[in-house]
């Protein structure tokens, strides 16, 4: 690597026009956010700059600390079944034949860069009360009918008088099932990648000690994926937080997350000033997330270095 | 048909019945929605539920929806000019990185990063706030008025490739470019014969992806479309609030398929150029 001293010339032809970039439209833009977070609305559309809390205490009311509370809980329970269905997966894919494991790795990541809003509406068309998952339960139903009616039991309606089709769209359910259906490609990745890293004959040596499979799964490949499963549950958590689409419509009247307040705040309610203190709020926490990942890493680093 | 029964070892968890179960499990819930959308696009039916045997009347339906195409023709346009800038900006990005060291340089890491990392709608709520408070002009003619979208999209979509062409350089063996300059190459000459080739296959992924991302965007292009610009992800949203049809089905299958070939393409380029 040069100092940029050596070739001045070269050096700001490269850096001038990504800073440029940057500064003008991604950290000024994110700082008036900051500023207008610390504003207070005046009018219809002004907004006065007077530097108090207020937004920021707003944000502390018991109806919206809920609402944080349930974006918690969406993205924690998101994030633990993806923990679980991704470490099969990534089990999987590692232990696959080599000529395997490429077309496994393009299968799971295939979906994660196909659009959002399309998984979103694909999902809709098999949840909602006539979708797909209903049509095939209530086949279902029907099959289990003719068999009851076969078996001379047809006056009992053992299986209710008719088709009782589940409500699985616009709930909760619903928005946890999707946020599991997008962000299951996140987890997998980082997960594939400590477990083909890892060396398997740890796992060998374990077994031939007489440790069985879970007494080795949790003391030999817990440890040795921690990197992996660290890095997974964060860049999993992260997004599943910040959501808004899935919320948005998969959801029921209930089922808000935090980013469906932000939008109303900017495109309906017009309250800048709290919607841009909630982005803040929100831009906070996934920072400590973020920085709780980095200490973790360096605190491994120090500890490995010294074995 | 031949069949091998291998006794199982201890490490064959891929072959264990229950993990190939899961696998094939998650499989179907990461795929069956999507085949299901595209199958009924098909489908003379607009209750979407029964099949009603072969039709491409929803794709007629929407190729004539103008509104649909304005949108379509729009995304295009945007994510074209996005993927040009992105890729310029993203490659100098990368070049700096890997070549200087510089004072401030770890912020600027930080800083590059940050469109990565930061929430979707945070990003969408600020460039929405940032184009209110400069006054950008709305009734432009057409592409410019495309412009704010297109510059939200270049601010999230050059990270990534910087990202991509930085994973690329980082193989480069730097006794190459010294040789062309101790041949009497410029810095020019030898940035344009020996890294720019270098780098090409990581340039190509990265304007892949870049266009990708662009195209596929919903949450900060809501934030930054007006009345007048709406995108295709935009418009397909307004659709889907409104009602669930075939014809919305097929514009999907018609996205899917366009990114399907892209992404395949980028990561099969990006597989290569790793070897």
């Amino acid at each position: 690597m040069d100092n940029w001293r050596k070739n001045p010339l070269v050096f700001w032809v490269f850096a001038i026009p990504p800073t440029a970039w940057l500064a003008l439209f991604f950290l000024v833009p994110l700082g008036l956010i900051w500023v207008i977070s610390f504003g207070e609305k005046s009018g219809l559309v002004d907004i006065q700059i007077t530097w108090v809390a207020d937004n920021y205490l707003r944000a502390m009311d018991p109806l919206y600390l809920q609402i944080f509370l349930k974006s918690f809980w969406y993205a924690g329970i998101t994030t633990v079944v993806c923990l679980i269905v991704g470490f099969i997966v990534a089990t999987a894919i590692t232990f696959a034949p080599t000529r395997q494991r490429p077309i496994l790795l393009l299968l799971v990541m295939l979906p994660f860069w196909t659009n959002l809003l399309i998984r979103t509406y694909a999902l809709i068309a098999v949840l909602r009360t006539k979708g797909s998952l209903n049509a095939g339960l209530e086949q279902l139903w029907d099959w289990g009918n003719k068999l009851l009616n076969l078996l001379g039991l047809e006056q009992f309606q053992l299986l209710g008088a008719q088709f009782e089709p589940v409500h699985l769209l616009y709930n909760n359910f619903a928005v946890v099932v999707g946020l599991v259906y997008v962000h299951l490609p996140f987890m997998v990745l980082p997960l594939y990648a400590a477990l083909a890293r890892m060396d398997h004959s740890y796992i060998e040596a374990s077994l031939d000690l007489g440790a069985g499979q879970l007494r080795t799964f949790a003391s030999v490949v817990i440890p040795l994926a921690a990197p992996g499963i660290v890095s997974g549950v964060i860049i999993t958590f992260v997004p599943a937080l910040g959501s808004f689409l899935t919320p948005d419509l998969l959801g029921g009247t209930d089922s808000q997350m935090i980013a469906n307040v932000i939008e109303r705040q900017f495109k309906s309610a017009n309250d800048w000033p709290f919607g841009a203190a909630l982005s803040f709020i929100l831009m906070y926490i996934t920072f400590f997330a973020i920085a709780v990942r980095s200490i973790w890493a360096a605190r491994q680093d120090t500890r490995e270095n010294l074995v | 048909m031949k069949l091998t029964f291998k006794a199982q070892g201890p490490l064959d968890y891929g072959r264990r019945l229950w993990v190939r179960f899961t696998l094939g499990l998650c499989f179907l819930f990461l795929y069956a929605p999507i085949a299901i959308l595209v199958i009924y696009s098909f489908n003379d039916s607009r209750r979407n539920i029964v099949w009603r045997g072969f039709t491409l009347k929803y794709y007629e339906k929407a190729w004539n929806n103008d509104s649909l195409i304005q949108a379509f023709s729009n995304s295009l346009t945007i994510a074209f000019f996005s993927t040009v800038l992105s890729v310029v900006l993203g490659m100098m990005t990368a070049v700096l990185l890997w070549r200087f060291r510089f004072p401030a340089k770890a912020p600027f890491e930080g800083a590059v990063s940050l469109p990565i990392i930061i929430p979707e709608i945070c990003m969408g709520v600020a460039m929405m706030a940032f184009f209110a408070r400069v006054g950008w002009p709305v009734d432009l003619p057409w592409p410019l008025n495309l412009g704010a979208i297109t510059i939200a999209h270049i601010s999230f979509s050059f990270p990534f490739v910087a990202m991509v062409v930085r994973a690329r350089l980082a193989r480069f063996n730097r006794e190459l470019e010294e040789a062309a300059r101790d041949l009497g190459a410029s810095e020019w000459q030898s940035f344009r014969d020996v890294l720019l080739p270098y780098m090409k296959p990581g340039l190509v992924a990265g304007a892949l992806l870049a266009f990708t991302l662009s195209l596929d965007d919903f949450v900060i292009t809501f934030f930054t479309a007006g009345p007048d610009t709406v995108t295709f992800p935009v418009k397909v949203y307004s659709m889907v609030r409104f009602s669930v049809t075939p014809e919305v089905n097929a514009a999907s299958s018609v996205l899917l398929v366009i990114t399907l070939i892209l992404t395949t393409t980028a990561i099969l380029l990006q597989n290569r150029s790793r070897d």
